[in-house]
């Protein structure tokens, strides 16, 4: 304990701790629980028996009564704690329930019925992680699919947008070709008109292509963001010129160039362009509700949305359904949050 | 920035990582090798001088058909009329559609205007824009100076506000969903200290206040990630020098802090503001607009009057949607005019 506490109070470069540090540290933890908190919730939550998550005042861990396998009963039984009126305590499971009065047996001596007031017994229970909702969620969440449909999207739309934002952003960088100032300028005016501003014109678009309840609608029309050619050209600009002469003198086509002078000298603006097209087009949802209708074309999160939104669907498996939607996100930063942070914070000065 | 390794611990063995590496090297290999042979004989045909048109074609040919064109086209559904959807067959009605949005006896009164759902929508995008932005580069900027403290563990702690940037926007919602809901955590914690349930899904000024409140909770951390990074580029020396020429904590935090970070608090303002503008999924999974009209926002007006009622009515969508461009367009002009002016 000491340990910790010489620990936590170290300060970097200064020996003593100043009243600032102990705020500092205190808006810290503060954050740390705003943050994370309401995710550790939705977690021990999604646990919970269908109950137990409609239970108020709610409770902070995932109870579950414990249940008895009872010889002459086909379902276990729910054990409870009665409290005899000599104030002793004994462990019983109860048949059924009659109004106000359980009918309880002794599981060692099972013939014998015994009326108790329901007011004298308390559930026994037990903390249990149980994966019942996620099971059980899944029947009609088709969480494969829905996996499927969103990595085919995220992974091929992010390489489809490397390649094509990292080839224009080449030759509008180290080419001059008549119309180059043009077209890097309409591509700019563009970057601050969202998508949603164009809805309508985009949709009867693809429905003339005929990419409709097609995943190729949700993938190509964003792939020529204007942004990922503007963070790449700036990139680009900073590659020496001589360079690329070099392998022009030396030979190269200028496929090569552009492929191996240009591109991997660009590999950080490249990262930060990935980071960016995979939180863009894995959370993704007002084109993909647009463009698809048909279920097993969904992606996680339009698929999410349309569960929730399904009547009769119970908070105990929407909380396991939206953590499971959670998760691989969750995976892919816990291994890379280093690189995400420091590549953002990166770019975000340009 | 972080702690020594002992040299024993780094020793050089072949990883998964490693082989990955040599895996990817050989494709990486195959996608130089093949469409070298296409764009070389290219080359020689067109000469090397007209390549810079094959490298910026495929870009250019999407961001033409899906978001150019798209742009023109949105003009064209504007000035037509009717509900049908081909562009051919829609009947020109000129200023009509933009008339229909603006129309209004008491502009401060959304009930007295023709498209009263319309004016509701900017009204409450006007509050949330004005109370997200605000609040958002407020909550970005101490926590970015607290980050650009002296502190241990940094890096983990960056995480911890960048983690909800990377939830997505249905998630979000449910998560505050749970969390508000009628017998939710929040009214649980207010009845143990002794206080009253409060429907802060169904209170209208509650649900504003929350769409306000998890939108930052979701996007404070990519913010407060660029701000310290301007935070971090400002040099160390001129803290030196202001202290050694006596200047207080306040002092060199107005006259070196403020000033040297506005370029990245202005990056900031324009991006949260052309975002808070947009205001969609969350919202849409969150209250979907509701209770009443209380959350409605503008995004959500086009896509209902373009996709989600039973008559579509494109016109007042396209025409709604180059308003909100109008401004768009108008806040970034301001916003680098404003930069303009500071430099």
């Amino acid at each position: 304990m000491g340990e910790v506490l010489t620990f936590l109070t170290r300060t970097r470069g200064r020996s003593r701790l100043h009243i600032t540090d102990l705020l500092t540290y205190l808006y810290l933890s503060l954050s740390v629980v705003i943050m994370f908190g309401p995710v550790l919730w939705l977690v021990l939550s999604s646990f919970k028996t269908a109950a137990e998550v409609v239970k108020f005042p709610p409770r902070l861990l995932p109870y579950r009564q414990e249940t008895i396998e009872v010889p002459g009963y086909d379902e276990p039984l729910p054990l409870y704690e009665v409290t005899r009126e000599d104030g002793s305590v004994v462990r019983l499971a109860q048949v059924r329930r009659v109004g106000l009065e359980a009918q309880m047996i002794d599981p060692q001596n099972p013939d014998a019925i015994i009326k108790v007031n329901i007011k004298q017994r308390k559930p026994v229970e037990k903390v249990v992680f149980g994966l019942d909702n996620y099971i059980e969620g899944m029947e009609s969440f088709n969480f494969a699919v829905y996996l499927r449909n969103s990595v085919v999207v995220t992974v091929s739309a992010t390489l489809l947008t490397l390649l094509i934002n990292s080839m224009a952003a080449f030759a509008l960088s180290k080419y001059r070709f008549r119309g180059r100032d043009a077209i890097f300028l309409i591509m700019i005016s563009t970057l601050m008109v969202p998508i949603s501003v164009v809805l309508v014109p985009i949709f009867l678009v693809i429905t003339k292509v005929g990419w409709n309840n097609n995943l190729l609608g949700v993938i190509v029309p964003g792939a020529a963001t204007p942004t990922g050619v503007f963070l790449l050209r700036q990139y680009m600009l900073t590659i020496p010129d001589e360079l690329i002469d070099a392998a022009r003198i030396d030979g190269a086509s200028e496929w090569r160039i552009y492929a191996q002078v240009v591109l991997p000298l660009a590999r950080p603006a490249l990262a930060v362009l990935t980071i960016f097209s995979v939180m863009w087009r894995w959370n993704d949802f007002l084109w993909p509700l647009i463009v698809l209708s048909r279920n097993e074309l969904f992606t996680l999160q339009v698929g999410l949305n349309s569960f929730q939104g399904q009547l009769n669907i119970q908070w105990h498996l929407i909380l396991a359904m939206t953590v499971l939607t959670m998760l691989p996100i969750t995976v892919v930063f816990a291994f890379l949050q280093r690189h995400i942070t420091t590549g953002i914070a990166t770019t975000g000065l340009k | 920035m972080s702690a020594e390794t002992p040299l024993s611990l780094r020793q050089p063995r072949p990883t998964a990582g490693d082989l990955a590496g040599r895996a990817l090297g050989s494709v990486y290999e195959i996608f130089v090798a093949l469409p070298d042979f296409f764009f070389s004989l290219l080359q020689r045909i067109i000469g090397s001088k007209r390549m810079p048109y094959i490298f910026v074609l495929p870009n250019l040919l999407i961001f033409g058909i899906f978001i150019l064109f798209p742009m023109l086209l949105n003009f064209v559904y504007a000035f037509t009329g009717g509900t049908d959807f081909f562009p051919e067959k829609r009947p020109w009605v000129g200023l009509a559609n933009f008339q229909q949005l603006l129309d209004c006896g008491n502009y401060l009164q959304p009930n007295t205007c023709r498209e009263d759902l319309f004016w509701r929508a900017v009204y409450n995008t006007a509050f949330y824009v004005v109370a997200q932005v605000s609040l958002l580069i407020l909550v970005s900027l101490i926590t970015a100076l607290v980050l650009n403290r002296k502190i241990r563990a940094r890096g983990f702690f960056r995480s911890v506000f960048f983690y909800p940037v990377l939830l997505s926007p249905i998630v979000v919602a449910l998560i505050w969903k749970w969390i508000l809901q009628e017998n939710g955590l929040l009214n649980g914690i207010l009845i143990a200290l002794g206080h009253d349930k409060i429907p802060f899904l169904v209170n209208a000024q509650w649900a504003r206040a929350w769409v306000v409140l998890i939108s930052v909770w979701a996007y404070m951390g990519f913010y407060t990630l660029i701000l310290l990074a301007g935070l971090q580029s400002i040099p160390a020396e001129l803290y030196e020098a202001a202290k050694i020429d006596g200047a207080s904590d306040l002092q060199s935090f107005r006259r070196i802090t403020l000033p040297l970070l506005m370029p990245t608090m202005l990056v900031v303002t324009v991006l949260s503001l052309i975002r808070a503008v947009q205001i969609f999924d969350i919202v849409f999974a969150f209250t979907a607009g509701g209770p009443g009209t209380a959350t409605f926002f503008l995004v959500q007006y086009i896509y209902s009057k373009g996709f989600a009622s039973p008559d579509r009515i494109f016109g007042l969508a396209a025409g709604a949607s180059l308003l909100m461009a109008a401004v768009l367009i108008v806040l970034t002009l301001a916003q680098l005019l404003l930069g303009r002016q500071e430099d």
